[in-house]
């Protein structure tokens, strides 16, 4: 059995950032990672970032995975597991780590749970066809492969997400021929939503899909507007041709190794979906379990490198490492993550946060 | 479907390698997962579910749904979302669960 100091398992920006900020402080990391590369959702986005203005917005997310990343390779005190799967953690302590089809045991005093969300789905006829994606699902092999999802897609989903994806989509000479909304008004930046309007790409709010058309491929859909209680109005059905329908709804925590691990989870719909209670640190009810990123709660990127950055530092704190400049910049992380939060934006989050704190 | 000019991006793309989707032959990248090179080549059904025998794509592309799995090189439950694409890869259709052979 593999003896470590602090394991993490994610090697998105929460990850990363956790791993930098805790080898920083002297400690030896261990950063485990599913793909074959680091970055997690990052490595995709290759827009100018939305959000939060101190924190390297308009930089493109793809050039800070890779500057991350490679620091995180350059650095001796964290060894890099990629293509491994972390499966359990047991009462022991011990985490169960696959790779290349092998099972190794890792025994970590500190543990950071890095994992990042997955995308939701909607409940509708015909889901399951082929054709029917998540957005990330077609950003990924939009940006990262260069290959096109079909010929013409019908986004659901107007947040930043959804609006960021079409755009791309269009950039990739992919034809979108909506964006629906089920709400009364889109929730992605008017900037970002201006330029797909000026496109010539239609934004239907209080719009929703009932069902998708096609007998084994996408080849169409159904929308219909809905009423102030969310039902279709009867009547207002209509057909639009499509072969992608690209569900842009939402994320949810990637929550499994926090169940089993025994954490006191919640569920906060302000968060995407069930989450583990955490203290000010980032402790989770399990002791020296530490969370962070999307997995916490979705949010985006910056918070996520935030959050890795807090739980890094914490947990190396709370081995014993210290810093003439610790308390700083532990205070520096906590004021940045409040601004980020700040204001009306961050009003969901706040709500989401205030029912799992510890 | 391949992007052939993109305002922003450049794809580096590793060098053409053969390889077969229910012995039919086609090209892609080597280094580009599975499911990038079907759909390159217009296939975007990679199983048939279990139960009811209806066709199934690719949802998440990261490897965590499982909506994707095929057989590669006889072995079932593939992803091929996360799976890349080497020189005379067998891929098929998988049916239900699959089959250790
Ligand atoms: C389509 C899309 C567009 C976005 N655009 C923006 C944007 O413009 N600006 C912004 O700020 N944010 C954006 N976001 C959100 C942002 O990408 C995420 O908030 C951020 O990546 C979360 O970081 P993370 O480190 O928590 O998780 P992730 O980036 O999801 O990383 C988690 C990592 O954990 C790994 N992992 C999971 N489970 C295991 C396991 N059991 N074993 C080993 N490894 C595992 C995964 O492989 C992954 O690499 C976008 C997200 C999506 C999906
Ligand atoms: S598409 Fe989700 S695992 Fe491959």
């Amino acid at each position: 059995m593999r003896q470590i100091e602090i394991a993490i398992v994610g090697g998105g920006p929460a990850g990363l950032a956790a791993a930098l900020n805790a080898s920083k402080l002297g400690a030896q990391v261990i950063l485990i990672d599913r793909n074959d590369y680091l970055g997690g959702q990052l490595i995709k986005q290759t827009h100018r970032f939305f959000g939060s203005k101190q924190q390297r917005a308009s930089e493109r997310g793809i050039d800070i995975a890779l500057e991350l990343a490679n620091e995180v390779m350059a650095n001796e005190k964290i060894e890099v597991l990629t293509e491994a799967t972390a499966l359990g953690h047991y009462e022991d302590g011990v985490l169960l780590v696959e790779q290349a089809g092998k099972i190794m045991a890792i025994k970590p005093e500190r543990f950071i749970v890095a994992t990042g969300g997955a995308e939701k789905t909607l409940l509708f006829p015909n889901n399951d066809l082929p054709g029917v994606y998540g957005a990330g699902a077609v950003q990924t092999l939009v940006n990262v492969f260069g290959v096109k999802p079909g010929k013409r897609v019908l986004m659901v989903g107007a947040g930043n997400i959804g609006v960021i994806v079409s755009y791309q989509l269009l950039q990739a000479g992919v034809e979108v021929a909506a964006i629906i909304e089920g709400a009364p008004r889109i929730g992605a930046y008017w900037v970002h939503a201006a330029k797909v309007v000026r496109a010539g790409v239609p934004i239907y709010t209080r719009h929703t899909i009932l069902r998708a058309e096609g007998e084994g491929e996408v080849k169409g859909a159904v929308i219909a507007q809905l009423d102030d209680n969310w039902q279709p109005i009867p009547g207002t059905e209509r057909e639009i041709e499509a072969d992608v329908i690209c569900l842009s709804v939402g994320l949810t925590p990637l929550t499994e190794l926090l169940w089993q691990a025994g954490c006191q989870m919640t569920f906060v719909p302000e968060l995407g979906g069930n989450v583990p209670f955490r203290n000010e640190q980032l402790e989770t009810s399990v002791p020296g379990l530490y969370v962070a990123g999307d997995v916490s709660g979705i949010e985006e990127a910056s918070a996520a490198m935030m959050e890795g950055a807090l739980a890094g530092i914490n947990a190396a704190a709370s081995l014993g490492y210290t810093s003439d400049t610790l308390t700083a910049d532990r205070q520096n992380v906590l004021d940045q993550l409040a601004g980020l939060r700040s204001g009306p934006v961050g009003e969901k989050i706040r709500k989401g946060l205030a029912q799992c704190s510890l | 479907m391949r992007i052939k000019k993109h305002p922003i991006l450049e794809f580096k793309t590793g060098k053409i390698v053969k390889f077969t989707f229910d012995g039919r032959e086609l090209e892609g990248h080597e280094g580009e997962t599975i499911a990038a090179a079907l759909h390159a080549a217009g296939i975007r059904t990679m199983r048939e579910s279990g139960h009811l025998h209806r066709p199934r794509g690719l949802f998440c592309n990261i490897g965590n749904c499982s909506s994707c799995l095929m057989v590669v090189n006889g072995e079932p439950n593939v992803r091929v979302c996360v799976e890349r694409l080497r020189e005379g890869m067998n891929v098929e259709t998988q049916k239900g669960k699959g089959e250790l052979k």
